[in-house]
């Protein structure tokens, strides 16, 4: 099935294991094939509710891990909370159930040429999807600093991995529940000037990556910020998961999550304007 | 495969399958070369072409719903100096069969569109959409009007060159469709594209207000399966030398028979595409395996049988 070497591959995926982490489900699947293309920032796009389901859109998801060999061959691992009747399917299935898988998709996080300092801030479940740009950006030579954030301790995730995975983490929730109380917005502009940032990367919630993109241009740092948009099919067909994007030539265009990102330049974003079709957009309506 | 003849013929095209991809529900193409060469398509269809660029409507574009889904993108796309610059070039140069498929907001930009158009590289035929929303959100829809949806498709016929059929795209939601299908064809229609997606709704339950940014969108997937077959069984019984491309929830192979069945010489594989990317090629390869198992040799054999009385000979 898989036309271009490194591209996405659609097989027939089987859970391995399937674990409650805090707020989130970890799921494991053997899908031989994804490892290969994978780049952080990539996706999976996942069929549910089984062959028959009247449930006809994929649920996307940034990925955590790949391996490309091992035990039962290659696998893939995804964290997501129950959000809806899809992703309750998905939390409710057990090690042996299959489901369709299409992936890696989407455009990865770009990594420096250079050994640059790089802060990475994950929000929630979307720090899942930076610890394998971690371990790349460590080989190659980057200093790695991780901000984990969340509204609760029960909804960080990978606290442990992360002081594995950085050179210094620091951990910020609402509630004040563990780390420093407050959001994303009061302590990364003093993080980025202790560690000299020049990349910024960060995956989770919309206004927590409107607020990093913000603190890096502040402070004059590159951004590259993994939007978490709702993607009926992952691969660019259905136009439904677009945002809008201001490109090199100045003009803003609604552009696809799934195919021009899921990660985007966080300066090149129109965050206020989430959900609209702003002024200006090539295209509005007249 | 299997020793089953695929062939079809439509509206003049020798076409060496009956499964094309549906407007809309196929990209450019570039995005499913990764699964299968759209190259082994009857035809690809592309998204409906407007004459100036189009931003479409802003999010939530989609909505999912029993067997369905509710889309309203609103025809977000380059234009027609756009698709011709990116777009065309890279299914022509895949000898891609490609209908085009047009949307315009007047006859004078139906009719500008099919000038430039229908003319372009790889272009087999033109699939004329008559049911664009205009941007004021009037909600006019041409394709259940037989009057309105006659004038178009007599300027498009008249620009569009000898040999590229044109396909009306009409509704099962206005007039009668039978009756909009025979205005179509005396004003120069080629064929019918049956059906388009009919017109819904969802309200949000957190917000509780439409849940779509275009308020209302088009219902797809196998909700409207029976809908498309009913359609196409009317207009094949009363216009039985019709060529009719079916569109409308095809998932399977067996789908597909059933449009064959009430009459059309080919079918569209639409939203269902989102959830399986390559969705056309195994609905082709599904029908193959339907027709051998029934010892059917021949698509031709199949194209409007169920009209036939029990026992009657092909």
């Amino acid at each position: 099935m898989n036309r271009t070497v490194g591209g996405p591959v659609q097989v027939s995926g089987e859970v391995l294991t399937l674990k409650r982490v805090g707020a989130y489900h970890h799921l494991t699947l053997i899908a031989p094939g994804v490892a290969e293309g994978f780049r952080p920032g990539s996706f999976v796009a996942l069929s549910v509710g089984g062959e028959m389901s009247e449930r006809l859109l994929r649920r996307a998801f940034g990925v955590y891990r790949v391996r490309a060999t091992g035990a039962y061959g290659g696998t893939v691992e995804v964290v997501f909370e129950v959000t809806g009747q899809g992703t309750r399917w998905l939390s409710r299935l057990n090690p042996g159930a299959t489901l369709d898988v299409v992936g890696p998709l989407g455009r990865p996080f770009a990594l420096p040429k250079e050994p640059v300092s790089c802060t990475l801030v994950g929000g929630d479940e979307g720090s899942a999807r930076l610890f394998g740009l971690a371990q790349r950006l460590r080989e190659r030579g980057c200093g790695v600093h991780m901000v984990l954030t969340a509204a609760t301790e029960g909804r960080l995730f990978g606290a442990l991995e992360a002081k594995r995975a950085a050179k210094t983490v620091l951990v910020s929730t609402e509630d004040g529940s563990v780390g420093i109380k407050g959001d994303v917005g009061g302590v990364l502009p003093g993080l980025l000037a202790r560690t000299s940032a020049d990349v910024v990367y960060a995956a989770g919630p919309d206004e927590m990556l409107h607020t990093v993109a913000e603190a890096a241009e502040t402070h004059g740092a590159w951004s590259q910020t993994a939007v978490d948009q709702s993607m009926p099919c992952g691969t660019g067909v259905c136009m439904a998961c677009v945002l809008p994007v201001v490109g090199e030539d100045g003009v803003t265009r609604m552009v696809r999550a799934c195919v021009e990102g899921p990660v985007f330049r966080g300066d090149r974003v129109r965050w206020g304007d989430l959900g609209t079709i702003p002024d200006g957009t090539r295209g509005e309506p007249r | 495969m299997n020793g089953v003849d695929l062939s079809t013929s439509l509206a003049g095209l020798v076409l060496p399958n009956p499964v094309m991809s549906a407007s809309g529900c196929a990209g450019t193409g570039r995005e499913l070369s990764a699964f299968y060469d759209v190259a082994d398509l009857a035809a690809f269809v592309t998204r409906s072409i407007t004459l100036d660029p189009c931003a479409g409507y802003p999010p939530s574009r989609m909505v999912e719903t029993p067997s369905g889904m509710l889309s309203a993108v609103g025809l977000q796309g380059p234009g027609v100096q756009g698709f011709l610059a990116s777009e065309l070039p890279w299914l022509a140069q895949r000898r891609t069969r490609t209908i085009v498929s047009i949307a315009g907001s007047t006859l004078g930009e139906y009719a500008e569109l099919v000038r430039r158009l229908a003319a372009g590289p790889g272009v087999t035929g033109v699939e004329v959409n008559l049911s664009h929303r205009s941007s004021e959100g009037s909600g006019r829809v041409l394709a259940g009007d037989a009057y309105q949806a006659a004038r178009v498709i007599s300027v498009v016929r008249r620009d569009s060159p000898p040999g590229v059929p044109v396909f009306a795209k009409l509704v099962s939601d206005g007039q009668s469709v039978v009756d909009v299908a025979r205005a179509v064809v005396d004003a120069g229609a080629d064929g019918v594209v049956l059906i388009n997606s009919p017109p819904g709704m969802a309200i949000d339950p957190v917000t509780l207000r439409p849940a779509l940014g275009g308020t209302t969108g088009g219902l797809s997937g196998p909700a409207v399966h029976p809908v498309a077959v009913r359609c196409v069984w009317e207009v094949h019984e009363a216009m039985p030398d019709l060529a009719i491309i079916g569109v409308g929830g095809v998932r399977s192979g067996l789908d597909a028979l059933e449009l064959l069945l009430a009459g059309a010489s080919a079918v569209q594989v639409g939203s269902v595409t989102f959830a399986d990317p390559s969705a056309c090629i195994r609905v082709l390869r599904e029908l193959g395996e339907e027709l051998a198992s029934r010892n059917i040799p021949r698509i031709a054999d199949v194209i409007g049988r169920a009209h036939r009385l029990e026992g009657e000979q092909l």
